[in-house]
């Protein structure tokens, strides 16, 4: 184990299947020299050169479908989208190209690559540097989403997709990357499985299934109910799509109760997927509350840092989501 | 310029071959045998054969909407083609891409694109790989000239550029985006002027004349394979039919048709053959004649083809 930042488990994941294999290489906007807006590549262009540490001019159309082109002729490319907000640019190499290659082609293609990108707001980066956009890339098949909330879960997830074989969009939450946590990578070979899903607190009382910035959130939340007596269980999916529906639906059947926290905008976000997920299975005869999400609200994220704040969901909102439901109950 | 005897006998072939090809879908089409859409490429035979003949073994090719006679110039298997457009099986991707998606990634056919300047950023991935790799060859990018106002377009031959990057941007420029002619949708004449905004070299060939488009593809590739970068082909050529099978051409005249129909790149290469005693009329009718049946058999070989089971709707999402 190694105490490290989520920043640096991302640094090291990628410089370890970079060592691991020739063909892994990392694209991206200022990722050289500078070492990327954030920080993360920092050191990477000394150990690996410029022929696999590429920077790129400002322009997301063809980072990504270069990243496409390149792995689905043998290459597995990383790269980086500085803010997803920016990934709008690049939606038609994602959407229509790199998502459904192989399927279009009758399964002859392949296309391995990780699309790096910071999520989220809190930043005071205003409407077009904060937002969320995970539902987009989860609504397209042939994508895997990924999005890590711990140093631990980003080096382990990371190293999983980059062996992947399918475009995965990794979506890092930018107010996680000075977080620290253990990160085990003396273990040999520290692989997170895609598609499995991470309890992150046991609990009996309430289920709330949560990702990214907002797991912490939930974390905190519980602690504050523990010591009103009630006993939370946080569950972190930490690969959207595929969804681990099973782990989700166990907790639910434990618990009775389901509150699902995201920080994106309410409408069209994956929390309603993941409701769906729990009332559609067994687990809705279990069900002692109505389900609650609490999202970010619908509008663009503003500048002001009050305003900001408000838009995604507290850790007072969260403990009174807790009690709401345990009072239902 | 000249080609070698066998070299240009096999792109006439596959010149009538596409020819017969594109009517074929036409008469398809008309009896519900071929269903979606197709974008012919009737008039523009040596501009897709030519090309990926003057290519390399081992050099890739992305291919564009109006896709047929490049793929066929690229060599790929006609019944499986066939058998694609009638949505079967057996054809080149499980009857699931149809005419716009004809793809074969290992034999270097990096698949035709439904999106127009989709092509260009996945080249250029596609010419990464071989730099990467030191392989020696070529990426042939197939686009139309409304598909570089795509601001996809821009970036990747950017990108080309600064990397050096061994990919030739093959635009056809058959007059029409669409239905928007050029003058209307670009405020030059020339495409090829928009290379020297990338420093590359804008190169601009006869698309109706086999000779040319082998000569400039050779001396494009050549270019590339020196490590010198990617080059802007634009070649000058015409489509006979309309955009799509629903296209009424209300935006041409017949007499401006029959002035490039005149300039039939098939009938051209014949009459050279004949010419220069390559092949004499008799023997240049059956070259015709095989052509034709090649695509009666193919056709009759995909109409005899299984559909898809349905079994197999949700395979190949992922890897």
């Amino acid at each position: 184990m190694k105490t490290m930042t989520y920043a640096e488990a991302i640094r090291e994941a990628m410089s370890e299947e970079m060592r691991r294999d020739e063909n892994v290489m990392f694209m991206g906007e200022d990722i050289g020299l500078y070492g990327g807006a954030f920080g993360i590549s920092v050191g990477m262009l000394d150990e690996f050169g410029e022929k696999r540490v590429k920077d790129t001019p400002i322009s997301e159309a063809v980072i990504a479908g270069a990243a496409a082109g390149a792995a689905a002729t043998g290459l597995r490319p990383i790269m980086e989208i500085m803010f997803s907000d920016f990934f709008t640019i690049s939606m038609d190499a994602l959407v229509n190209q790199a998502a459904k290659m192989r399927y279009m082609f009758g399964g002859k293609a392949q296309v391995p690559m990780v699309c790096r990108t910071p999520g989220g707001s809190g930043t005071g980066a205003a409407a077009q540097h904060s937002q969320s956009l995970e539902a987009w890339f989860c609504h397209v098949p042939g994508i895997k989403v990924v999005t890590p909330s711990t140093p631990a879960d980003a080096y382990g997830l990371l190293k999983a997709s980059i062996r992947d074989n399918n475009p995965i969009v990794f979506i890092e939450q930018k107010l996680l990357y000075r977080t620290k946590g253990e990160v085990p990578v003396d273990q040999d070979d520290f692989i997170i499985e895609l598609g499995v899903a991470d309890v992150k607190r046991q609990g009996t009382d309430v289920t709330i299934v949560t990702y990214g910035r907002m797991v912490q959130r939930a974390l905190e939340a519980a602690e504050i109910a523990a010591e009103k007596g009630i006993s939370v269980e946080v569950v972190d999916p930490r690969t959207l799509q595929p969804l681990d529906k099973d782990t989700i639906i166990k907790s639910v059947e434990k618990t009775g109760k389901l509150i699902v926290v995201v920080e994106a905008a309410q409408t069209g976000s994956y929390a309603g997927e993941i409701i769906a997920s729990v009332t559609e299975s067994d687990a809705f005869d279990f069900l002692d509350a109505p389900v609650q999400r609490l999202c970010g609200k619908d509008v663009p994220i503003p500048y002001n840092p009050t305003l900001e704040a408000a838009v995604v969901p507290q850790v007072d909102e969260i403990v009174a989501a807790i009690e709401k439901a345990v009072n239902r109950g | 310029m000249s080609i070698e005897r066998e070299t240009l006998l096999e792109m006439y072939l596959r010149m009538n071959q596409a020819r017969a090809f594109e009517e074929k879908v036409k008469w398809g089409f008309a009896r519900g045998m071929i269903h979606g859409t197709t974008h012919l490429s009737i008039g523009q035979e040596a501009s897709g054969v030519a090309s990926c003949m003057a290519l390399d073994e081992g050099d890739k090719a992305s291919l564009s909407h109006r896709g047929h006679s490049a793929a066929i110039g690229f060599g790929v298997d006609l019944k499986k083609m066939m058998a694609e457009l009638l949505g079967r099986a057996n054809g080149y991707c499980k009857g699931k891409g149809g005419s716009m998606h004809i793809a074969d990634i290992e034999s270097g056919n990096l698949g035709a694109n439904g999106i127009v300047g989709g092509g260009f950023s996945i080249s250029v991935g596609a010419a990464l790989t071989q730099q990467y790799q030191e392989t020696g060859n070529v990426v042939l990018c197939f686009a139309g000239d409304g598909a570089t106002n795509e601001g996809n377009f821009h970036e990747s031959l950017n990108l080309a550029s600064i990397w050096k990057l061994p990919v030739i941007f093959y635009i056809e420029n058959n007059l029409y985006a669409m239905s928007n002619p050029l003058e209307k949708h670009m405020n030059i004449t020339d495409i090829a002027d928009r290379a020297a905004s990338y420093g590359m070299p804008g190169v601009i060939c006869d698309g109706n004349d086999v000779f040319d488009v082998y000569q400039t593809i050779q001396e494009a590739a050549k270019h590339c394979r020196e490590g010198k970068g990617p080059v802007l082909v634009e070649s000058k050529t015409y489509r006979w039919d309309g955009h799509s099978k629903s296209d009424a051409q209300a935006y041409r005249t017949m007499e401006e048709r029959k002035e490039w129909m005149a300039k039939d790149p098939i009938l051209r290469l014949r009459n050279h053959m004949i010419e220069e005693g390559i092949k004499t009329a008799e023997e240049v009718d059956a070259m015709d004649a095989k052509a034709k049946q090649d695509i009666e058999d193919a056709f009759e070989f995909a109409w005899n083809s299984p559909e898809p089971d349905v079994s197999t709707l949700t395979e190949d999402v992922y890897a």
